[in-house]
């Protein structure tokens, strides 16, 4: 009972000191546009309003860009089919994009299994479920080399028979069918199963954009680190809360404040929620002219 | 949460500790790829009614080319096509149409075609007469109306290419004796398989239905020659002159015995 109410403690500094909306401001700018991508695709479908047709796989802005996921395209190619242009310009632009605004932007401010699984972990929280099966960080990558390696040996791309990333942004547009089964595997399974199991340890999405953003410059900073008071609200809500430590607390053995790890998804939840204002969104740079 | 502390301060991992660790992860994760691939393997066999758009590469080819984007399926003015949900017996999120709900209306400027961002749908593709999704085959003779002698001709006079790719086969109707029976025959050279007549067939049951190819078409052996092309060919016969075996009149079988040479009497 008291791990629960410790839980629903987490953010009431910030609230006290900064108030809800402050607290609460680049979680709410990420549901907004997640839930804009989402409607804008939809108003094709649902009102005749051809913005942008297709969906996150591949789509046709205003009937003229091309947009696709390199990740995606990346498989069509190993599976041995040479795509069209549309395809593959459509893949750059994309992977572009990303590289300069971080790669797992993608998972936090696009992707709609993210507010499935944010929404798991907050109900985790919030129940005070804390066993977890722990499963390894890296094991995202070796799924992702199965991803590339499948394509190679059957000559079709095997992860879309699953991909749930695809099938529920797919769903939601074209009919979900039995699809929604899925999705809410993925839900009991970061709820009862492994804490941020699914976007945090098995998605090769995720781990793909991850490396895409490897080297892009836009990243959180601890910039005012001095002022951190160990409350810990920050590691509660991180989806990723192993790239926080090494810049928060690497003033004592020279590492800069800005988190440079990768797997960080520039949510900004961090930000919102400390009450020290510790965390800024800044740039890999900056790290660097600390130094 | 004490692990992962004691992680971030022992960062040296034994060498046992890596293989192991990298053991389990390729062990669990190659399971994983083998079941996805069985998976895969049995969704590959769709189910046969299931149409692929005009242009679809081969099945195998077209599961590794298409990123199920669903364009081809916003851009279908008919819609008549249809992204796979799960659990449905075609690949999941790849396009297909069920021609006796919706059947192709093959649209002159192919929208479907154009749309494909990767060519899963082939670009090359330009005359939509020159679309096979399939192939329509009278499957049921016994419940065709026109088989039994009717003037249904709905399949026949709905095709798009009719008098090519269906035209009606007229024999005797033995029943009556006086009548004539209107077979509807299917020329695949032709068909596209868009599946007009199986959406028009009248019956509650279509009669005539549109399969993948390599289910409906039967296919010679590669060194088969038909005798007659052949002869055409060369002009003449191929066989210089033809054996004469002696016949068998009845009454006659003892004088039959006495093989006549090669050109004798008959």
């Amino acid at each position: 009972m008291s791990a629960t109410a410790k839980s629903a403690n987490i953010g009431q500094d910030a609230i006290v000191q900064k108030g809800w909306l402050k607290t609460h401001q680049w979680l709410l700018l990420r549901r907004v546009t997640q839930l804009s991508i989402l409607g804008l695709f939809l108003l094709g479908p649902i009102a005749g309003v051809w913005l942008i047709k297709g969906n996150l796989s591949a789509s046709l802005l205003f009937d003229t860009i091309p947009m696709a996921d390199p990740f995606l395209v990346l498989q069509t190619l190993l599976s041995g089919h040479q795509p069209e242009m549309a395809a593959i310009i459509g893949a750059l632009i994309i992977f572009a994009f990303y590289f300069v605004v971080g790669g797992r932007v993608f998972c936090s401010w696009v992707c709609p299994v993210n507010i499935v699984t944010d929404s798991a972990g907050w109900l985790r929280r919030r129940l005070g479920i804390r066993k977890s099966t722990q499963l390894s960080r890296s094991l995202r990558y070796w799924i992702l080399a199965m991803c590339f390696a499948t394509p190679l040996v059957t000559g079709y791309v095997v992860w879309e028979l699953v991909n749930p990333v695809s099938m529920l942004h797919r769903g939601l547009l074209f009919g979900m069918g039995m699809g929604w089964t899925l999705i809410l595997a993925v839900f009991l399974f970061d709820l009862f199963i492994s804490r941020r199991g699914w976007c945090g340890h098995i998605c090769p999405m995720g781990a793909f954009y991850s490396l895409v953003g490897k080297f892009s410059p836009i990243k959180v900073s601890a910039s005012d680190r001095a002022q951190c008071n160990d409350c810990m609200d920050c590691y509660a809500v991180c989806p990723e809360p192993q790239v926080i430590r090494p810049a928060l607390k690497g003033e004592a053995s020279g590492v800069g404040p800005v988190i440079i790890a990768s797997d960080c998804t520039n949510c900004g939840r961090c930000i919102d929620i400390c009450a020290k204002d510790v965390f800024h969104y800044s740039t890999r740079f900056a790290n660097k002219a600390e130094k | 949460m004490a692990n992962r502390k004691a992680d971030s301060r022992q960062q040296k991992v034994s060498r046992r500790q890596f293989l192991t660790d990298s053991g389990h992860a390729a062990c669990s994760v190659g399971l994983l790829g083998l079941g996805l691939g069985m998976y895969g393997e049995q969704s590959k066999t769709h189910a046969a009614l299931a149409l692929r758009p005009p242009g679809a590469l081969n099945e195998n080819d077209f599961l590794g080319a298409c990123v199920r984007c669903g364009l081809c399926v916003e851009d279908c003015p008919y819609d008549t096509l249809k992204l796979a949900r799960l659990f449905e017996p075609v690949t999941t999120g790849t396009p297909y149409f069920d021609a006796r709900k919706v059947p192709c209306e093959m649209c002159d400027d192919i929208p479907c075609v154009k749309a494909c961002p990767t060519g899963a749908l082939d670009p090359k593709l330009t005359n939509i007469d020159d679309a096979r999704m399939g192939v329509a085959v009278l499957v049921d003779r016994e419940t065709c109306l026109n088989m039994q002698g009717l003037r249904c001709d709905v399949c026949y006079r709905v095709c798009p290419l009719i008098e090519e790719a269906i035209t009606l086969n007229l024999t005797q109707n033995t029943r009556t004796g006086v009548h004539a029976i209107f077979e509807p025959v299917v020329h695949s050279d032709i068909c596209t398989g868009c599946g007009k007549c199986e959406h028009a067939c009248v019956l509650e049951e279509a009669a005539i239905k549109v399969m993948p190819r390599e289910l409906a078409k039967g296919e010679l052996g590669k060194h088969y020659r038909w005798g007659w092309e052949e002869k055409e060919k060369a002009g003449e016969a191929l066989v210089p002159d033809i054996i004469d075996l002696p016949d068998r009149m009845p009454g006659t079988q003892a004088e039959s015995l006495n093989i006549a040479p090669a050109g004798g009497k008959p």
